[in-house]
């Protein structure tokens, strides 16, 4: 046991840690402060916090379980890329390999669990907030960019649907992506793309419409495949974190958690 | 046995049940003795015993025990435990505010602890909580892979992802321009609109209902009643062909169902009025363009002078107001299409083909 400790000690003594982490385990209120401060991860929260705001019976948790998920949907769609390639021929037999053949098998599993979860966490998050009334000023901009990521996380969720290239897939976007066929204007059978018309040519036919640039053809198939991918891997994401950001910089800015005034 | 599950299957029938919710959720909303330690326990039974018979029944499991449905029943749980949780904890607050204490919340917000360790420590153990929970989860339950895309086998039922089997749902009752393009873009819009609207200066960042009944009741309404019932409808109780089969029935692929429904133009001008349908769009769907703008353009209008709603016209404003009214008529459109659609047979208030323009 002297000796386990005299190896901490000495870890801890070390150029090395020190040189990384700064602090060390915090003991009195100084370090515990400087804690937040000199550490990148930890300095998305601030120095102290309202009592009220730690319980989890007002929080719920569910934001940070959003977050969390949104990481592990990282992690695992990161690995499952290492296997995947979007393309027909390949991308239903990367999926049989994943399950049948791949290392840690569970991480098809994880990634997709993880996305159901992320989707209801969010609502749950908004329900929150709702009932706590937290959009009221000054949180209002901040509640719109949460509704934003909520229509993020639905694209982030939806886009991935179609990957595994199975019936599931093909048929859930099939159903999801017609709709875009009736958009008002821009959809070939939409409510008033007959009007839109140049030199009597119709604009808005099925070769150019809304779900025409969504699913990238007129059925669904290679195209959809890897433009889907890009958003979900790419596109999405990327807009997602840097919305994330401007929300958890809004959280601190309006005052921390919020609580009665 | 068999005669409990028919009456269930005929129970849970849209128009027997889209109305047993409405007063439910009344009912609910307004009993305070179920926001209690006691009333949520004996929902959770109540709910629990539901579930749990009904999985004996092999109709029942093999919908609910599909691996995508799973986390429906997760979030029908959460949501429900989470409702109760909100609604607890507001009404202690009302209690305290009644008698003149300070809500739980401001008795603890003046106080302030370090971050390090208590916030620190807490995500930890959410995380490792989450983590185990998500790797129990997916070695239990093996992610679905069907079988290899073919464009030209559609299943029968062809369902979008679970979280849009709402909007789904509203193709029943609805032309896809409203059901999957306007209405989602709306709901978005008003969700956006939310914190503009809304003047209530109470109820900022503590739980209440007293002092919010108005938008509490709304955002319910539009959350549990509309959004995850329809969800739970179009995941569990809509089979081949879109049509509705009852927890317990069978998912059979010849049910027929009779398609009678008619334009609201052909119940005027060939039922009531005996003469046949104009052929210019116009003159034929000029009832339903009335009703429309009416319901539209002069019911907000008239909304701001009756007595309910004149003091929310006078706490917000007009643009506020008229703003909140139009959301508010819109997601309204919806539980007055099914009812039309279950009374009248009403297949579309305005039924201009010529553009593409159904309501």
């Amino acid at each position: 046991m002297k000796q386990l400790q005299d190896l901490q000690k000495a870890i801890v003594k070390s150029q090395i840690w020190k040189s990384i982490f700064r602090v060390g385990i915090p003991t009195d209120n100084r370090k515990r402060a400087l804690a937040m401060l000199g550490n990148v991860v930890l300095h998305l929260h601030p120095i102290k916090v309202k009592k009220s705001g730690l319980r989890m019976s007002y929080t719920w948790c569910m934001g940070g379980t959003a977050f969390f998920l949104f990481l592990v949907e990282t992690i695992t769609g990161l690995l499952l890329m290492f296997y995947y390639r979007p393309t027909v021929e390949y991308a239903y037999f990367d999926m049989v390999d994943l399950r049948e053949v791949a290392a840690f098998g569970i991480m098809r599993e994880l990634h997709r669990w993880a996305a159901h979860a992320m989707v209801i966490a969010v609502w749950l998050h908004m329900f929150r907030v709702f009932m706590t009334g937290s959009y009221k000023p000054p949180r209002e901009f901040n509640w719109n960019v949460g509704v934003i990521l909520l229509v993020l996380t639905l694209l982030l969720s939806f886009t991935g649907y179609l990957l595994p290239w199975d019936q599931l897939a093909v048929w859930a976007i099939t159903v999801g992506s017609n709709m875009a066929r009736a958009t008002p204007l821009l959809g070939a059978e939409g409510p008033g793309a007959a009007f839109l018309t140049l030199g009597g040519e119709k604009l808005i036919h099925v070769g150019s419409d809304a779900r025409f640039g969504l699913i990238a053809g007129r059925t669904i198939g290679g195209g959809t495949l890897i433009r889907f991918y890009v958003l979900h891997c790419l596109g999405i994401p990327f807009v997602a974190a840097c919305l994330m950001a401007v929300h958890f910089w809004r959280v601190r800015k309006d005052g921390g958690i919020s609580g009665p005034v | 046995m068999d005669a409990l599950k028919s009456f269930i299957n005929t129970l849970s029938y849209p128009w027997f049940s889209f109305t047993l919710s409405l007063v439910l959720f009344v009912a609910v909303v307004k009993l305070k003795k179920l926001w209690t330690h006691a009333g949520g326990w004996l929902m959770l039974a109540l709910i629990t015993v539901f579930f749990c018979g009904s999985m004996l029944d092999e109709n029942f499991r093999s919908v609910v025990a599909k691996p995508d449905n799973v986390p429906i029943v997760m979030m029908v749980y959460l949501t429900g435990y989470f409702w109760w949780l909100a609604m607890y904890k507001g009404i202690k607050n009302d209690q305290a505010i009644e008698a003149g204490a300070p809500t739980f919340e401001k008795s603890e917000s003046e106080d302030k602890v370090f971050t390090w360790p208590d916030l620190v420590f807490s995500e930890l153990i959410c995380m490792v909580v989450l983590t185990v929970g998500m790797v129990v989860w997916s070695i239990v339950l093996k992610a679905p892979l069907e079988e290899p895309a073919n464009l030209s086998v559609a299943p029968n039922p062809s369902k979008a992802p679970w979280y849009f089997l709402g909007l789904q749902e509203m193709l029943v009752y609805f032309d896809p321009w409203m059901a999957g393009v306007v209405l989602p873009g709306l709901i978005i819009v008003g969700l956006m609109a939310i914190p503009y609207i809304d003047t209530n200066p109470k109820g900022n960042g503590y739980y209440t209902f007293k002092e919010r009944k108005s938008e509490i009741f709304l955002f319910l309404f539009g959350y549990i009643v509309l959004w995850v019932q329809l969800i739970v409808i179009g995941t569990f109780l809509r089979g081949p062909n879109w049509n509705f089969f009852g927890p317990y029935e069978f998912w059979d692929i010849n049910k027929i169902e009779p398609l009678v429904n008619i334009d609201l133009s052909e119940i005027i001008w060939i039922k009531l009025l005996g003469v046949g349908l104009p052929s210019h769009w116009l003159p034929r769907e000029i009832f339903g363009i009335i009703l429309m703008i009416g319901y539209f353009v002069v019911l907000p209008v008239a909304m701001s002078k009756m007595k309910y709603f004149k003091r929310f016209y006078d706490e917000m404003g007009g643009p506020r107001f008229y703003t909140g009214a139009t959301l508010f008529l819109t997601m309204m459109l919806l539980p007055i299409k099914m009812y039309a659609r279950w009374v009248f047979n009403l297949k579309y208030i305005v039924h201009i083909q010529e553009f593409f323009f159904n309501i």
